[in-house]
């Protein structure tokens, strides 16, 4: 490898794609060649380096300095002063979300505090395309680990660790892994999912586009420890450069022989490959997403038996989430213990939320569990926008739950949310402020449901189309009283009877909401207000109300 | 591995198809291939909305709708782009070149309010950004 004395990391997430990153990536390579220092500082593409709401944002090492938005006319300025001058330019070193204060220490010591880049520690660092940066940041050191201690080892230490799945659900990994490890199959496959569908939820993204080899390394030791030979990457078929980024470090994983047949002369084989979902956020409930790789239409399956035993093909299959198994490196890298220094008891390591609505900050952040929502709020994420009071804060995605200011203080952990009847969910977190409308909210969530249920049971078909008719009606100011009742009684039907996960969580933040919120339905419905100003309530007519 | 799947094969003949969906006759010899029923194959282009059986323009518009994208003013976006288009969703311009689709979620909340032109991504949508991005779309500039 050539040496530098300068590296530039330009993110090049589709994020920051969109906002010109190329562009700026070419300009600046053309400034630098310019001067003739093309041989002394490299420019290369990266990952999300966690300001693409500001706009394109490079990172100048060895100096740590992170310039961001950087518009075509800083380019020229950039190169001169800092490249060939060694002069920072601290005009546009801003810091996030008070765009007049100068410098980024600020920004970083304070968020950095709180955060702990364990999966995220080379997203940003490296170049996301090139296996020899991954594997010179310790890449691929824990399946060396690995081989030289064996499956059951890494069996022992995944249950050690008490890692628990970062999907939704929680269950532990270990214990998942081992029932599919015990159980007899001459075929046994691994399967991840990275169907994130779930709306305000992009976490998995950032780790797919930031550092592939990271999820490609988790899913090799997964097969080895549970005794599979086969891998599938399950991903959105939108999500077109993760799949691309995933496609080459696949490839590339495969000619330094981390892949394909006998990996480092261990006689362990395993090869994955990539399956492009259609658009269905059905499938990423974890029988259906089995069904779709099947190639059949994405409907869920009866469980048990559950894919532990009985998944792809009927065959056993491990089934885990992209942040479940980014997890795994670090962990058989530095050991169980390690692991439980991050985190609370039932709740070890760091957990990756996306942040965003109405704050200051937006973005992917990765903390320890058990840091209060609070301070994920105030600290890392800046606070409310624009000064505002807050709302509340849906947690987990459209189909988890609804956190007051009043409730504010839980730790976000599995046991401590459990208590408010919340969880991490997705690690989407949507922060809400005064100025929203909860029947609005009420209503997008209910209309996302009512075209995503798969339509294979009545509850769940039928109920998501009521549900969206009558919040529909509320929102017009056409809505009764008797309404409420009837979208709780709806919502206890879906959640009791629905066959799969996502009828029985569609009405959860519209139960809740109904709860939480009550004053402000009933405001919509008695006196026809909506105090946010965007219901658009219409005219009563005979003919409407007799519909 | 067990190779291509049915899934796979109707993203290869989509991605082929220069009008973006699967037609009736290549549907049909799909159901051949892998001895199943025309209706089973249907059942499963039906049930992915990335799929189509009816011919699309030329570029693909998904513009997301997700929560995040309507905190953002997505909903000034959609009518935005229904006005420049002149179409609403699942129509296509008569100059074949645009589908108008709506996405529920495309996973860029972070700059919302986003969409999809094909594969290409874009966020922090402004109203005043839809006419210049559709004219350099239809100029081949994507």
């Amino acid at each position: 490898m050539k040496l530098y004395r300068s590296h530039i990391l330009v993110a090049e997430d589709s994020k920051s794609l969109a906002k010109g990153a190329k562009e700026i990536e070419e300009l600046l390579t053309k400034e630098i060649r310019n001067i003739g220092l093309e041989n002394e500082i490299l420019v290369a593409p990266t990952g999300s380096l966690g300001y693409e709401d500001l706009g394109v944002a490079i990172a100048v090492y060895p100096d740590g300095v992170i310039y961001a938005p950087v518009k075509p006319s800083d380019v020229p300025l950039i190169v001169k002063e800092h490249l060939l001058k060694g002069r920072i330019v601290k005009e546009i070193a801003h810091e996030i979300g008070k765009k007049d204060v100068i410098l980024k220490e600020t920004r970083a010591e304070r968020v950095l505090s709180i955060q702990e880049r364990v999966l995220l520690k080379r997203v940003g660092m490296i170049n996301p395309e090139s296996i020899e940066e991954y594997i010179a940041e310790d890449g691929y050191l824990a399946l060396e680990k690995a081989l030289e201690n064996g499956p059951e080892w890494v069996l022992e230490e995944v249950k050690a660790s008490e890692l628990r799945g970062r999907g939704g659900a929680g269950f532990p990994t270990g214990k998942k892994w081992e029932f599919t490890a015990k159980a007899k199959s001459d075929v046994k496959y691994v399967i991840c999912n990275a169907d994130e569908g779930e709306p305000g939820t992009f976490k998995d993204r950032v780790i797919m586009e930031g550092d592939p080899h990271l999820l490609i390394e988790g899913m090799i030791l997964a097969g080895y420890a549970t005794g599979a030979n086969y891998g599938y990457i399950y991903i959105r078929g939108e999500y077109d450069l993760s799949i691309k980024r995933l496609q080459k470090a696949i490839d590339q994983a495969r000619s330094y022989g981390f892949l394909g047949e006998n990996i480092l002369g261990s006689g362990f084989n395993f090869d994955i490959e990539i399956k492009k979902g259609a658009g269905a956020y059905i499938c990423g409930e974890e029988t259906a997403l089995i069904e779709s790789i099947e190639g059949k239409r994405g409907e869920p399956r009866k469980k048990p038996p559950y894919p532990p035993t009985y998944g792809l093909w009927g065959k056993p299959t491990v089934i885990n989430n992209v942040e479940t198994l980014a997890n795994i490196p670090p962990i058989v890298v530095n050991g169980a213990e390690w692991f439980k220094k991050f985190g609370v008891p039932g709740s070890y390591g760091t957990k990756l939320f996306s942040l965003m609505g109405d704050i200051n900050y937006k973005g992917v952040i990765e903390i320890p569990f058990g840091v209060k929502l609070s301070s994920i709020i105030n600290d890392v994420g800046f606070g409310v926008k624009g000064g505002k009071s807050l709302k509340g804060v849906i947690l987990g995605g459209v189909s988890g739950s609804l956190i007051t200011p009043g409730e504010l203080d839980t730790p976000v952990d599995f046991n401590s949310l459990a208590k408010i009847e919340a969880g991490p969910g997705s690690g989407s977190i949507v922060v809400l402020s005064e100025d929203r409308c909860i029947v609005d909210i009420a209503k997008n969530i209910a209309y996302f449901f009512r075209h995503e249920s798969c339509g294979k049971c009545t509850p769940c078909r039928v109920g998501t189309e009521e549900m969206y008719k009558i919040i529909d009606y509320i929102s017009r100011g056409l809505g009764e009283e008797s309404d409420l009742t009837r979208l709780e009684k709806l919502s206890t039907t879906m959640k009791l009877t629905s066959f799969c996960g996502l009828g029985q969580t569609a009405p959860n933040i519209i139960s809740q909401s109904l709860v939480k919120y009550r004053t402000e339905w009933l405001e919509h419905i008695k006196q026809r207000k909506c105090n946010a100003n965007v219901c658009e309530f219409e005219e009563i007519t005979e003919e409407v109300s007799n519909e | 591995m067990k190779g291509k799947s049915l899934i796979d094969v109707l993203h290869e003949i989509q991605e082929a198809n220069p009008e973006n969906y699967v037609p009736e006759d290549l549907a049909l010899r799909v159901s051949e291939t892998f001895k199943t029923s025309p209706s089973k194959v249907y059942g499963v282009l039906t049930f992915y909305t990335m799929f189509s059986a009816k011919p699309r323009g030329k570029h693909i518009v998904r513009v997301c709708r997700s929560l995040s994208c309507h905190l953002a003013e997505g909903e000034k976006i959609v009518r935005k782009l229904k006005e420049e288009l002149g179409i609403d969703f699942g129509e296509t311009t008569e100059d074949k070149e645009f589908t108008l689709e709506e996405s529920s979620c495309l996973g860029m909340c972070s700059v919302a309010p986003s969409m999809m032109i094909d594969d290409v991504p874009f966020g922090n949508l402004k109203e005043e950004d839809i006419p210049l991005i559709i004219k350099k779309v239809r100029e081949g500039a994507l």
